[in-house]
């Protein structure tokens, strides 16, 4: 049942050969068994979830369902949830029950999914390796003594170890993207504004998107299919028409043209990482693609404008964190600056303090111009090639990636090098595109991801590229040895 | 030495909105509190804020009003700094692309000269909440109700050059927030806020002196004294050989005296950068049309027409176009009164009526006298029915019924019709001789002043029914044939 | 380094988080590793080009003028630690 697709299980349950309370059940049972090797989940919730199954098993006797009614699914804990703590992986908010859900989660019980728990991630999202959760690491399937990617870390690693049939995560430089790659499964990042970002906890708001960790990307279409749409409780989401994704990933197939961009190419990536790169390019030209080589200008100042701009906006965003109205307070303080100092002191990490720092730094008086509006300038010239680009492909392909997943604390104290891993994921946030990693092979048993970008609203193109490979190839379908039963 | 005064007004307007700048929060005054602060009052994780249309409304209008262009794309800035009634930890505000500016306003000084002060600009930001320090164990509380609440912020050119111009000019923006309805201007809520930028230079010279902020000023008459004890404080200093700080400085009512604000004293660098989670405004021509459209008439433009239809005086013109209510009282009272001078109403608005408006506490819209009744009354008082101190008590008698009874029937009923036969007056004229054996003396020789006396004494004998000019005509041809 | 020291305390002070000393001498050197990195930026030719402050060309919706929220004051401060008379405490505040 584990190893079914969300597509699979929904036809099951549309069928009644298995009842939502069935499926629930089943995965509360996988997560209390196997997540002690993974510590996936910051929040596991039974009674909730339940009775959440209880409710869709109802919809689905009346046949008012919708292919996610009774779908077990996990949401990354940076989502408010109301009622169900929301710690977005900090010390924090370890304290904070959300009085109200996010969009993102209204939409998908409104859709009649049932929300298993909340998953670990990286500290507000600030990490490539879930390393910086209060909670603890998170460990990849594949090898658990290496990292599952972030920091979505923990969507990831629950989906690719079969403890729940999809997850929610967010991207903000390729939070989602880079653990699907690092453990084998489908990452979406969906158009800057296409999923609402209301109750989504505020990283960096110009790159901040909500998208899907599934095992397919059928299952993602599925998935944004609940969560899209424009909310009038969030100014930058979009009014464009959602499409039938699902509809359009399976229409008939067109003769696209990849491009794929010399600069993802270079001396930083792995040479059996390119080597499958290569390889699934050429699953697309049997389908008929044309393969285009093209070249990003300024893609290689994509880090440095990444490391200027979602710095200053968390500097920004992280400064409600005070434990006036929420969250943990100091109690060590004797004025009011020093209860401050303390309070943020005590209740965030040392990665998130370093972007509050940096973020500070290119935000203050004299430096402004020289790091933060040089960065915006210089992400309008990113932003330009690829619009360029698209003038004459419909996607641009390349790797995930430069490598498959690192071992745990081995990047920890380095953290230009743990930047540089998000080198490939970070071009499509700046410039607001969708991008789609899904597996395209192995290193030494460890998964690696084809990441596949397209114009602003370009979904459908994606996700339809995306189900073609799949049906082509089968490294979805590969499930990490230790989590098969 | 001679010094040059040199200030510029910030004024801090809350705009008259049903909800708040970026939440549906309600905006009234003296809630519990924090029961109008939503989750996006509170700055709570994973909330956004959505423009009010009707902000950007209300800043259009003020932008016409003051001849300011209006930004076709205009954008919200964050700006950072810690402090409890500041739940995100960043106002948003405009900063680099403020909706309007570089507009002017012309005020009316003492001397009836017009001058034109310079409006830089006005932008659109989120009021903070409040800090109550009643103590609580040596904390303090916070309530954040008006966290949120939308602000135009005014600032003006450093054009003005006397506490008493600032003063003037802050009555004139003033007015003309009422005007548009934009603002209730009530100050003692609140609504309307100001600081002030003061320097003084050696008259004659170019360049600005360095300048202090004076902070939170809430009346007029605080805005006139704290100007002028901070500009005597700089004169003493700069006399004495020191040098002026630029600081922030607190207006101390009680002891009339300024002095450094102590929160502000470290350094602040506010970090402005351009709000990811709101887009830029864009104001095309047709929405500024529509909004010109809605524009009433003036304070400035209303206060000429006045004098030039109703033929009153500047003076009273102003005064009567002090807020468009009043203004549009003293027109309703014209309407079915051809043949009275609009000076008589004019009289009975700024004396009788506003006399017992003050004394009950009550705005315009409270009047207990309709403005046709007052017309009618003074109609009465130009033809010689009633004489003005008459007048004044018909209108006291209307006010205590609560407006219900009618004019003629008052008079009527207390007998309050002028005396206009002359037989009665002359009975009355020789009895007042007779009693005032010395003022008469007096009058012989030569003290004109002393006719006055007596026609009042006359006046009082009719209990005010007597027509005073008769009355002085009277008295002055028996006083020389005696 | 980049930063030393006292541009680290500055930049902690200007965003209240305390750093124990301990602490300090690696939080200057990763964030000078940072900087340095970030500086490659100054070499990009950037003349004539619009800053970009957002993913999408779109201008700001707007709400209507409605009051749509209601009190929820006291669920709200549920997660406050400490709240008496309706109103969040804090460390005196000083004008």
């Amino acid at each position: 049942m584990h190893e079914a697709t969300i597509a699979h299980l929904a036809q099951s349950l549309k069928d009644r050969k298995v009842s939502s309370k069935e499926l629930t059940k089943y995965f509360l049972e996988r997560i209390s068994r196997l997540d002690t090797s993974l510590n996936s989940f910051i929040t596991v919730c039974e009674e909730e979830a339940l009775a959440q199954a209880d409710s869709a098993d109802e919809l689905l006797a009346t046949g008012d369902a919708t292919p996610l009614t009774g779908i077990p699914i996990a949401h990354k804990d940076i989502f408010c949830t109301e009622g169900v703590k929301t710690s977005c992986g900090s010390r924090i908010l370890d304290n904070f029950i959300s009085p109200y859900d996010a969009t993102v989660v209204s939409k998908l019980k409104a859709a009649g999914a049932v929300m298993l728990g909340k998953t670990n991630m990286d500290e507000f999202a600030m990490g490539s390796s879930n390393e910086t959760s209060f909670y603890g690491v998170v460990h990849n399937p594949w090898d658990t003594t290496r990292v599952p990617g972030g920091s979505s870390g923990g969507s990831a690693a629950a989906v690719a170890a079969q403890l729940v049939s999809g997850a929610t995560g967010t991207d903000t430089g390729g939070s989602i993207r880079q653990p699907a790659a690092l453990t084998g499964i489908t990452g979406l990042k969906p158009t800057y504004g296409r999923v609402s970002r209301y109750g989504m906890v505020a990283f960096a708001s110009s790159l901040d998107q909500a998208g899907t960790l599934t095992k397919t990307a059928e299952d993602s279409a599925l998935m944004l299919q609940a969560m899209a749409g424009a909310d009038e409780r969030d100014s930058t989401s979009l009014s464009a028409i959602v499409p039938d994704f699902s509809k359009a990933q399976k229409s008939a197939w067109e003769n696209i043209t990849i491009g794929v961009p010399d600069n993802f190419f270079d001396d930083s990536l792995d040479t059996k990482n390119a080597q499958l790169v290569k390889e699934a390019l050429s699953v697309f030209e049997k389908l008929g693609a044309r393969i285009k080589d093209i070249h990003l200008k300024h893609i290689h100042l994509s880090v440095p404008v990444y490391y200027v701009v979602a710095p200053a906006e968390a500097s920004s965003n992280l400064s409600r964190f005070d434990g006036v109205r929420f969250g943990h307070r100091s109690e060590h303080a004797e004025n009011l600056t020093e209860f401050y100092m303390k309070t943020r002191g005590e209740g965030f990490g040392s990665e998130v303090k370093r972007r509050i720092l940096t973020g500070t730094y290119v935000l203050s008086a004299g430096y402004y111009d020289a790091y933060y509006l040089q960065a915006q300038k210089v992400r309008q010239l990113i932003s330009q090639d690829f619009a360029e680009a698209f003038k004459t492909v419909d996607v641009i392909a390349g790797p995930t990636t430069p490598t498959p997943a690192f071992r745990i604390g081995q990047k920890t104290d380095d953290p230009i090098q743990m930047y540089l891993n998000d080198m490939y994921t970070i071009g499509a946030p700046l410039a607001g595109l969708p991008a789609l990693s899904m597996p395209c092979g192995f290193i030494n048993n460890l998964p690696v991801g084809l990441q596949l970008t397209g114009p602003h609203l370009s979904e459908e193109k994606l996700l339809k590229a995306g189900y073609y490979y799949q049906q082509e190839t089968d490294w979805h379908n590969f499930v990490p040895p230790g989590y098969e039963a | 030495m001679a010094w040059e005064i040199v200030i510029g007004l910030e004024i801090h307007t809350q705009l008259a909105t049903k909800s708040k700048i970026f939440s549906g929060s309600p905006t009234q005054y003296g809630a519990t509190p924090n029961s109008q602060a939503s989750l996006v009052d509170l700055g709570y994780p994973g909330v956004l804020p959505v423009l009010n249309q009707s902000v950007v409304h209300m800043a259009i209008k003020f932008g016409l009003a003051t001849d300011c262009e209006i930004s076709r794309r205009s954008v919200f800035a964050r700006k950072n700094y810690f402090y409890p009634d500041l739940p995100k930890g960043y106002q948003i505000s405009q900063y680099e692309l403020p909706i309007v500016h570089s507009g002017h306003l012309d005020i009316v000084l003492d001397d009836g000269n017009i001058k034109t002060i310079g409006i830089t600009r006005a932008h659109l930001e989120e009021d903070a909440g409040k800090s109550l320090h009643e103590d609580f164990q040596g904390l303090s509380g916070i309530d954040l109700n008006r966290t949120g609440t939308p602000l135009l912020e005014i600032v003006s050119e450093p054009d003005l050059r006397s506490a008493e111009e600032a003063g003037t000019y802050m009555r004139s923006i003033h007015k003309l927030v009422r005007y548009l309805g934009i603002s209730d201007g009530n100050m003692q809520e609140g609504s309307f806020r100001c600081d002030a930028n003061v320097s003084i230079r050696k008259k004659g010279d170019k360049k600005l002196g360095t300048r202090t902020e004076l902070k939170n000023l809430n009346s007029f008459r605080f805005v006139e004294k704290a100007i002028r004890v901070e500009v005597e404080r700089q004169i003493d200093l700069l006399e004495d050989g020191g040098k002026i700080t630029q600081e922030t400085r607190l207006y101390d009512a009680d002891k009339n005296e300024t002095r450094p604000m102590r929160s502000k004293e470290e350094a602040n660098d506010y970090r402005y950068f351009p709000d990811p989670d709101l887009l830029p405004v864009i104001i095309n021509d047709e929405l500024i049309e529509n909004v010109r459209a809605e524009l009433p008439e003036l304070p400035n433009a209303r206060t000429k027409r006045l004098i030039r239809d109703h033929g009153i005086s500047d003076s009273m013109a102003e005064e009567l176009t002090s807020s468009p209510a009043i203004a549009d009282y003293f027109e309703e009272a014209t309407k079915n009164t051809p043949h009275v001078p609009a000076k008589r109403i004019g009289n009975l608005i700024q004396r009788e009526l506003s006399a017992a408006l003050n004394r009950e506490g009550l705005s315009i819209e409270g009047s207990k006298i309709s403005p046709s009744m007052i017309g009618k009354l003074a109609q009465k008082i130009e033809d010689n029915t009633v004489s003005a101190s008459a007048a004044s008590t018909v209108f006291d008698e209307i006010w205590k019924t609560g407006g219900s009874s009618n004019v003629d029937s008052i008079i009527e009923k207390h007998g309050l019709k002028q005396i206009t036969d002359m037989h009665t007056i002359e009975a009355m004229v020789d009895d007042v001789i007779i009693n005032n054996p010395e003022q008469i003396i007096q009058f012989k020789n030569g003290k004109e002043k002393v006719i006055g006396f007596l026609v009042g004494q006359v006046m009082k004998e009719s209990k005010g029914k007597a027509n005073p000019q008769n009355v002085n005509q009277i008295l002055r041809s028996k006083l020389s044939s005696s | 380094m980049l930063l030393n020291r006292e541009d680290v305390e500055k930049l902690c002070l200007l965003s209240r988080l305390e750093i124990t000393p301990e602490e300090m001498e690696d939080v200057s050197a990763k964030l000078s590793d940072i900087v340095n990195m970030v500086k490659q930026l100054q070499a990009a030719e950037t003349t004539g080009v619009l800053p970009m402050a957002h993913p999408l060309d779109q201008a700001q919706r707007m709400r209507e003028d409605k009051a749509t929220e209601t009190d929820h004051h006291e669920k709200y401060q549920q997660n406050a630690s400490l709240v008496e008379r309706d109103l969040y405490l804090v460390p005196k505040v000083i004008d």
